[in-house]
């Protein structure tokens, strides 16, 4: 192996040499020559009629190009939904149509009216503020409960209620469930809400739409964590363009989140305008418009009850949640209340009865979807609060009873229909305590209170399901796309290689650690590797980078391309060298026949590949390009164990984590200093949801934090330095890399240790407190105390 | 934005004479102004910079009493230290940025309810001078976003005593870290003043009670006991008025223990 | 329409603006130095942050005119003169304090801001003069540990390491 470049090394990421000299080219660097701008006129108000749209005399404003309306998109489709779920009668979902432009009613503060397509964007909204809008205002709904009661108001006229479905997982269980709470010596109750939450990638969204009409084509660029996906959900199901017509490119992409996996109707709005006017539209989102416009996060309202026998053992468990789909179906809203949180619920614990309904709910809010973790930091949080309260309630030690708990033994069959592969809980555990420094806890303590502070320690366990696939099991749960990646590995005559993958890095540093797997593979150094992404163009199909699966899956099918690769060029060596393919071996860049000192370079392979003088031409073509496809046999299972220590000023409400420290088994580790960078980023959103950010609307329906002035994002002085350590790996069995994803853990695992410490806090202080809802605010911390 | 003329005049009569003109607006440092534009939520026709003035920067003090320039930055007054409770305070406001831009004469002329510069001023009992007079802190803010400011009367300079002890604590909204309750305290000749900001409906105020007590006592303990009525608190997303009025509290004591 | 003239990067730039263009859209546009990035519009984000006249300001937060004659240095401008990363640009390599990179010159403008003011922080010195600029991939702990490593201070022993 490569002495500091294979799998493994820290290597320092090549990418940050454009990102730290300001050339590295985002969308909206990006200007097509007579580009105009469009501007979206948006509804001000959550649920209205639509009586008339008038823009006679917007339409004369200086510099204004076309207006467009919902009266314009008649004939074109709907932006489609990409998975469907069946609810516990087995009918399918209900499925409203999702309008470019509103067309009747507007059903959210910021569903998009109109759009003004101008010279400049000035003028583009100096024209949109002339257009005038009559619409009649309906009552809204925003609160789930009450949108699915008897006579509230609809926000679909033409669905039978707000219920997008009702689900029941696993619903042949369900009385085995009930019965086991019946026996249960311990019954632990909770009812709790996981916060709205809205993604905020430090890059707002930017769509521009481009047409040539010599060949009829058209491109759009866009901020996109899965240019494919956008090019297959815009083209075949709302602009009716095939695919051989339409190129989606996504430049460098700052941040994602999941917000920007979906396909959105600015991004067809523009792909469609640049058509019909023959020029290029760009639309740039403002932030204040990034947070009516982007799909939101979470918005869980759940009751959990855990069942334990006398023991203290878990027997079963029972859950009802409300889950908001605000307006519109967002691209994979409808499976992250479903199949990424009902699935995890058994969590690292061998709770052999498990129950979970959940009802999708309209409301008149913007769209919700996948955000960092998607229904797995629900179901996290759920669970590890509840037996935290459990074992308050019980008065046992509350790491005792998770690994009293603990599953031991792998592979594991849930009674959730998943089966983690490998894991080792106990390590975790273990490995928390050290770097926590747990029992340094008390002394720790005492200081607080010695300084009029009241500590807490919060500790929990997660686990999560990553590298989402296989695709024929996501097909039958309702996915309406394959969950595989590709990857096509060029090496070039001297021995370099291209690779084109159809997975998108927007910080993950994918053009960094790919080219080490592949380093490691051949024994060169990572530099002959190039890492080609973003443009379907030119990358072979991909379903994106989401759901921490871009190693997992994306790289494993570059290794199996690269495997590919490997074995022509063994071939071509053997030729070369006189020798037996099998007696052949690949070390260091050079290939050797076993036993012998008879070998020939990488490069020399290579070369002949496609310089083929003296070559098997009869056997093999030339050329050495190889493509390969990988679905995985299953998800991976990341899981670990995180600890939280905070500080609560007993006089004003406010917290502070003092420690916070994660032990996570990511299987094996490409490169150490990536993953800890993604455990970092994961952690301080986790930590955002926990104590800062709370996405709140007001029973209008009005957004109460519509910017950075009301929606608290974490600053580098909310957070402190973190602990981390991933030394404990039990390698993924089914993928060649034996990797598990680390993307989405720190979001995952965090919030309810720092939740568990502030409840541990006010606990030790003598309060009754047994629960607060997030975000942990001063003041709302103030009130649980003085309640 | 709405389109606007931008003048820079280069003296303070040059400026007074172009914000003559109709619907023209003073632009100080703009950290405030300029996201109001943004919304749209402002429609100047012109935009007068007082940012090219010299006259209207600088800090002097003067036997005593410490006079900046209206257009003197939030950075500026944090390095200057002769007061030292002022200077900590500019020193928090906003972030290091906003520092570099945002003037004691925008802040105090647009009297924010959150806003930590007007707190200084009631709590000193600084003199505002404008290009015309000069009003008292007491008369010069007298409610959101209002003061005794006329038309086309713009804020040239703060006068400020320095107090024998003084002290700003701030308790910051968790998003736009501005107050949700500040307290500033100070202990001057003629008793002690304690203005709050970020709590009432009101805007910047006296709490008179508390200045009663630590006229007495100037310590943390003189203010046990007293209590602020939660009637005219804001209430929003980030506290009840209850939890307003105990904040004032609170940080009234740690603002007469930070001033020693 | 005024005529405006500045120095980015030690180049004089002349150009046509409104009252209302901001710094940063000349900047973007005009000057066509696309590395200062806009990431909201209420001047909390700090991704447009640069340095007028030796100080650090938010440019989605000051017109254009207001630099007029200004020197203004961006993120364009800081790397060594032979091309090679300067002490703090190396140090956010070095230390991983960046991901998506768009938040990473605000961060790399307002570092070489605290360091002229600053030039051995404490952590709790560098975690405050950040308070302006929100990162959403990092985590802030790679970013503080560049800082406090291009201030040549021993990172060795933080967390993590």
């Amino acid at each position: 192996m490569p002495a500091d470049g294979g799998i493994g090394a820290p290597m320092k990421r090549r990418e940050d040499i454009r990102f730290l000299t300001g050339t590295g080219r985002y969308t909206d660097d990006l200007n097509r020559p007579g580009q105009a701008y469009v501007h979206f006129l948006r509804s001000n108000v959550a649920h209205g009629r639509l009586k008339s749209v008038n823009t006679e005399e917007a339409a004369k404003m200086p510099g204004v190009v076309r207006i467009f309306t919902g009266a314009d998109f008649e004939g074109v489709g709907s932006i489609p939904c990409g998975w469907q779920v069946t609810d516990k009668h087995g009918q399918p979902m209900q499925e409203p149509a999702h309008p470019v432009l509103a067309q009747g009613k507007v059903r959210h503060v910021g569903d998009p009216i109109a759009a003004v397509v101008a010279e400049t964007p000035d003028q583009a909204r100096d024209a949109a503020e002339a257009i005038e809008v009559d619409i009649e205002d309906l009552p809204a709904v925003v609160d789930m409960k009450k949108a699915v009661e008897e006579g509230a108001p609809k926000v679909h006229d033409d669905l039978t209620s707000n219920l997008c479905y009702d689900w029941g997982f696993v619903e042949e269980n369900k009385a085995a469930v009930d019965e086991a709470f019946e026996k249960a010596a311990h019954v632990t109750r909770l009812e709790l809400k996981n916060n709205r939450l809205v993604a905020n990638p430090m890059e707002p969204r930017v769509a521009i739409g481009d047409y040539d009409p010599a060949g009829d084509n058209s491109t759009l660029y866009t901020t996109s964590q899965n240019p494919h996906v956008i090019r297959l959900l815009m083209g075949a199901f709302v602009l009716g363009i095939p695919e051989h017509k339409l190129r989606v490119v996504a430049p460098d992409v700052g941040g994602g989140f999941g917000t920007k996996i979906f396909h959105y109707a600015e991004e067809a709005f523009c792909t469609f305008a640049a058509k019909q006017l023959k020029r290029p539209v760009k639309w740039t989102s403002s932030r204040s418009e990034a947070f009516m416009s982007d799909a939101h996060g979470r918005d869980h309202v759940t009751t959990i009850e855990l069942a334990l026998d006398g023991d203290n053992n878990f027997t079963a468990l029972r859950t009802e949640t409300f889950a908001n789909m605000g307006a519109y179906l967002s691209t994979f809203a409808p499976s992250v209340p479903t199949w990424l949180h009902g699935t995890l619920m058994a969590g690292n614990y061998k709770t052999p009865l498990i129950y979970v309904n959940v009802k999708a709910v309209f409301t008149n809010t913007v769209p919700v979807d996948a955000y960092r973790g998607a229904g797995r930091p629900e179901a996290t949080y759920q669970l590890e609060r509840v037996i935290d309260k459990a074992a308050r309630e019980l008065g046992v030690d509350p790491i005792d009873l998770r690994r009293q708990n603990f599953v031991t033994e792998f592979p594991y069959a849930t009674p959730v229909a998943v089966e983690y592969d490998t894991g080792d809980y106990n390590a975790t555990m273990d490995k928390l305590s050290e770097i926590a420094d747990l029992s340094g806890f008390e002394a720790r303590l005492a200081e607080s209170k010695k300084n009029g502070k009241l500590r807490g320690l919060g500790v929990n366990c997660y686990i999560e399901a990553c590298g989402i696939a296989p695709s024929n099991l996501v097909g039958q749960l309702g996915a309406r796309a394959g969950l595989y990646e590709s990857a096509t590995v060029r090496v070039n005559a001297t021995g370099g290689l291209t690779v084109m993958t159809g997975s998108h890095s927007h910080g993950q540093g994918h053009e960094t650690a790919f080219p080490q797997v592949i380093a490691e593979m051949i024994g060169i150094d990572p530099s002959m590797v190039e890492i080609v992404h973003g443009d379907t163009a030119n990358t072979p199909m991909g379903m994106g980078t989401y759901g921490s699966r871009s190693l997992a899956v994306g790289g494993s099918a570059m290794v199996r391309a690269t495997e590919k690769i490997i074995n022509k060029a063994k071939k071509i060596a053997a030729h070369l060298l006189e020798a037996s393919e099998g007696d052949i071996e690949l070390k260091d860049g050079a290939f050797s026949v076993a036993g012998t000192d008879k070998s020939v370079a990488w490069g020399d392979v290579t070369l002949a590949a496609y310089v083929p003088h003296n070559y098997p031409l009869e056997e093999i073509e030339p050329g050495l390009e190889e493509t390969a496809f990988y679905d995985p046999a299953n998800f991976t299972y990341p899981a670990g164990a995180y600890a939280c220590e905070v500080e609560v000023d007993p006089e004003t409400g406010k917290v502070t984590i003092e420690r916070f420290a994660a032990a996570d088994d990511f299987g094996n580790v490409v490169n150490p200093m990536i993953v800890e960078g993604q455990v970092h980023g994961g952690l301080a959103q986790g930590i955002g949801q926990a104590l800062l950010e709370g996405c709140a609307y007001d029973e209008d329906g009005q957004l109460l934090t519509g910017s950075y002035m009301d929606y608290a994002m974490p600053r580098a002085d909310d957070v402190p330095y973190y602990d981390v350590d991933h030394s404990c790996q039990t390698p993924c069995t089914h993928n060649p890399l034996g990797v598990k994803g680390c993307g989405e853990a720190g979001a995952i695992g965090s919030p309810p240790a720092v939740v568990n410490a502030v409840v541990d806090a006010l606990q030790r202080a003598g309060k009754d407190v047994t629960h607060i809802d997030m975000p942990l605010s001063p003041s709302r911390v103030w009130a649980a105390m003085n309640q | 934005m709405y389109a606007f003329e931008l003048t820079r005049p280069t003296s303070l009569a040059d400026a007074i004479k172009a914000l003559g003109e109709e619907d023209a607006q003073p632009l100080s440092g703009g950290q405030t102004l300029i996201p109001t534009l943004k919304q749209r939520l402002a429609m100047p026709s012109t935009l007068v910079s007082l940012s090219g003035i010299e006259e209207l920067k600088g800090i002097k003090n003067e036997g005593g009493t410490l006079s900046i320039g209206a257009a003197t930055t939030h950075a500026a007054v944090a390095r200057d230290g002769s007061y030292p409770a002022l200077s900590d305070l500019a020193g928090h406001i906003g972030d290091p940025h906003v520092r570099n831009r945002g003037t004691i004469g925008g802040s105090i002329a647009n009297n924010d309810p959150s806003a930590c510069y007007p707190a200084a001023a009631l709590g000193s009992g600084a003199t505002i001078v404008t290009n015309n007079r000069e009003i008292g802190a007491d008369d010069f803010f007298t409610g959101l976003f209002e003061t005794a400011l006329d038309e086309g009367e713009i804020v040239t300079a703060v006068k400020f005593p320095i107090p024998e002890k003084a002290a700003y604590v701030k308790f910051e909204q968790p998003a736009s870290r501005f107050a949700l309750v500040g307290v500033f305290v100070a202990k001057t000749a003629d008793g002690v003043r304690v203005a709050v900001t970020g709590a009432s409906e009101g805007g910047v105020f006296r709490w008179s009670e508390a200045e009663k007590a630590l006229d007495g006592n100037f310590s943390p303990d003189a203010v046990d006991g007293l209590t602020l009525p939660a009637d005219d608190m804001i209430g929003d997303l980030h506290g009840s008025p209850e939890y307003r009025a105990h904040l004032v509290g609170v940080i009234t004591k740690r603002a007469v223990a930070k001033a020693g | 329409m005024t005529n405006v003239t500045m120095t980015i990067n030690g180049r004089s730039v002349s150009g046509t603006v409104e009252g209302r263009t901001l710094l940063s859209s000349f900047i973007r546009e005009q000057a066509g130095l696309t590395g200062t990035h806009v990431g909201c519009d209420t001047a909390q984000c700090g991704a447009c942050t640069l340095h007028v006249n030796g100080e650090s300001v938010k440019s989605c937060n000051m017109f254009a005119l207001e630099a007029d004659g200004a020197e203004v240095t961006t993120i364009e401008g800081m790397a060594n003169d032979d091309g090679s990363l300067s002490t703090i640009q190396q140090a956010f390599q070095d230390h991983h304090g960046l991901q998506c990179g768009f938040c990473t010159p605000g961060m790399v403008m307002t570092a070489a801001a605290l360091l002229k003011e600053n030039p051995t922080p404490t952590e709790e010195e560098v975690r405050g003069y950040l308070s302006g600029n929100l990162c959403r991939c990092t985590g802030y702990h790679n970013i503080v540990k560049a800082i406090m490593a291009a201030s040549g201070q021993d990172v060795s022993r933080i967390a993590a390491e």
